[in-house]
């Protein structure tokens, strides 16, 4: 198998091509999930790109900041989920890869729809009873933006989590400090997010998003804590539009396409590791 | 004749759905019950002390209690959301909406104290616009059972089907006339009198209604349909079809806002194969208030006499 820094490169190059084709998307935040989800698909998951929507003896994954679906799409693909071909039909009409993760078109990998924000972890939580009433030791991972801790229904959920004991959950919140309008201090502070997943009786983790070591080191460790009664969140700071020096940090890039020059200028960053699509 | 129905007894239909819930319990080990702290007023108590195990309680918190139910699907399970018809519907539409339709989930949304027969909590919880908020939605099953015997029939028969269901009913203690062993279909009308002159269609509390409507146009000398279109999606079209092309006029009869509901449903499939003279009994484009069931059914214009004063204006539009 190549070097995982070599495959989150690659995807990262998926996902400015991508974006740029279609010149639509979200190439900001999923820059900056390349090593995490990398890391969640290459080493950490037992999974089956054969693909069975039940999952049942797999551990899941469910993304609930859908507009990183880029990165979402550009793993699946890599993992072998579908061709990696299909990933120029990204955002165009009659594609599998709708612009949000979707169900609808049967997308392996897909389990539920996302885009409208703050519903996968509650989604996660079922999925993560399911096991349990199957007796199913597998574990559920989710992700979840920063930015989309501002929807009431994720504290919902994680009082939930708490109170059920859901210790086969393992949450991790892409903290980049952005969302569209601006940085997250000045739409609206969301304080100190670990304090307060701890507050609500989750047990947490901190992780540098965009260092693979650490983050396989977090990882395994958020793994050990499950199964000990309690729902167990990740920290994780990431740097929007990591990898492309003049995305990096800037909420501008959360949804727009870069155009043929910037295109160029950022896949000179982005040495082909595997083959482009 | 319609004075033949016979009356077994009064009970509410959400007890149907609880004591068909249990059923499933017994039957399906599948079937998994959540509510959003009504577990009494949704009449879970049976389910809760048999199957504690697949008892979900995840407290006030209903866009919540809908993600979990979508999630609990990707393992087998079959999740029985419960709550108020406001709480199940309007208060979740998106998440409805994305988690649960448009993702294609196994998921029936079980909602109780539908329209006005709510009583004396009021307009706040008298939701007179869900039946359309759910029927809008790509691929869900929308049922609206007449009596206790149909609640508890069609809450077991909902299990079979794959996919998202939302099923209406209600508070109110109210005549059972329907019969203890049916088989409940999905999608396919009930007749309860055929007749020549007038097609009434109704649901839920309201069939009751339109029967007694009908026995006093019967006592009148005209000749009734009364059909119980207890799914409103997908609508038996072929049922409604026939009697309209016999007694060419309709009247439909819901506990709900005219705009969207079993009247736009019915309507829809007369204009396009067979437009006839319709009148409408729902609320008109209005809240409800405080009050009786029996009272509230009155003052808005869904008791009995308002039944045989639209059956019989709608004949002389003929």
């Amino acid at each position: 198998m190549p070097e995982l820094k070599d495959i989150a490169t690659q995807i990262r190059r998926d996902i400015v091509r991508m974006v740029h084709a279609c010149q639509s998307g979200h190439p900001g935040g999923s820059l900056g999930c390349a090593d995490f989800f990398t890391a969640l698909y290459f080493k950490i998951m037992k999974h089956d790109p054969a693909f069975n929507m039940d999952g049942k003896g797999e551990d899941l994954f469910f993304l609930s900041n859908g507009h990183i679906s880029p990165v979402f799409y550009a793993t699946l693909a890599r993992a072998g989920y579908f061709p990696v071909q299909e990933l120029s039909t990204f955002r165009k009409l009659n594609s599998r890869l709708q612009g949000h993760p979707a169900t609808h078109e049967h997308l392996p990998g897909i389990r539920v729809a996302s885009g409208s924000l703050g519903q996968g972890m509650s989604v996660a939580i079922g999925a993560a009873l399911a096991k349990k009433l199957n007796n199913d030791d597998r574990l559920v991972y989710s992700l979840h933006g920063d930015g989309e801790l501002d929807e009431g229904q994720n504290w919902e959920a994680m009082m939930f989590a708490a109170h059920h004991k859901v210790d086969n959950l393992i949450a991790t919140v892409d903290w980049n400090g952005q969302q569209i309008d601006g940085p997250t201090y000045q739409v609206m502070s969301l304080g100190d997010i670990r304090q307060k997943f701890e507050a609500f009786g989750w047990v947490t983790l901190q992780a540098n998003g965009n260092d693979m070591d650490e983050l396989i080191a977090t990882m395994n460790e958020a793994k050990a804590l499950t199964g000990q009664g309690k729902p167990i969140g990740i920290m994780m700071h990431s740097v929007m539009g990591k990898g492309v020096d003049f995305m990096e940090g800037h909420h501008e890039w959360h949804g727009i396409a870069p155009n043929d020059e910037q295109l160029k200028k950022a896949l000179e960053q982005l040495p082909e590791t595997l083959g482009d699509y | 004749m319609l004075k033949e129905i016979q009356v077994s007894g009064q009970k509410d239909t959400r007890s149907g759905f609880g004591d068909g819930i249990y059923e499933l319990g017994k039957k399906n080990p599948n079937v998994v019950a959540l509510t959003a702290d009504l577990a009494g007023s949704m009449k879970l108590n049976a389910f809760i002390k048999d199957f504690p195990d697949r008892f979900i309680q995840c407290g006030i918190a209903e866009a919540n209690m809908i993600g979990i139910a979508a999630g609990l699907t990707i393992g087998g399970k079959i999740p029985f959301t419960t709550t108020f018809a406001n709480f199940s519907t309007g208060r979740v539409y998106d998440q409805i909406r994305q988690s649960v339709a448009y993702s294609g989930k196994n998921v029936k949304i079980c909602a109780s104290h539908a329209g006005l027969t709510l009583g004396e909590d009021g307009a706040t919880h008298q939701i007179l616009e869900d039946i359309g908020m759910m029927k809008m939605l790509p691929g869900m099953t929308v049922i609206v059972p007449c009596d206790y015997n149909q609640t508890k029939a069609a809450t077991i028969a909902i299990a079979e089907l794959n996919g998202p269901v939302y099923l209406r009913f209600g508070r109110p203690v109210w005549p059972i006339f329907t019969a203890a062993d049916q088989k409940f279909e999905i999608g396919k009308a009930q007749v309860f009198s055929e007749g020549t002159d007038v097609s009434i269609f109704a649901c839920g509390h309201m069939v009751w209604k339109a029967i007694e409507a009908g026995i006093i146009l019967e006592e009148k000398g005209l000749s009734v349909e009364v059909i119980n279109i207890h799914t409103i999606k997908p609508l038996d079209e072929e049922a409604i079809l026939k009697s309209i092309r016999k007694t060419k006029c309709a009247v439909t009869v819901e506990e709900h806002n005219i705009i969207g509901g079993l009247g736009d449903a019915v309507a829809q499939v007369a204009a396009k194969h067979f437009p006839v003279p319709f009148e409408y009994i729902g609320t008109k484009d209005t809240f409800g208030e405080s009050g009786k069931p029996l009272e509230l059914l009155k003052k808005y214009g869904l008791d009995t006499p308002d039944i045989v004063a639209a059956a019989e204006k709608v004949i002389k539009r003929k």
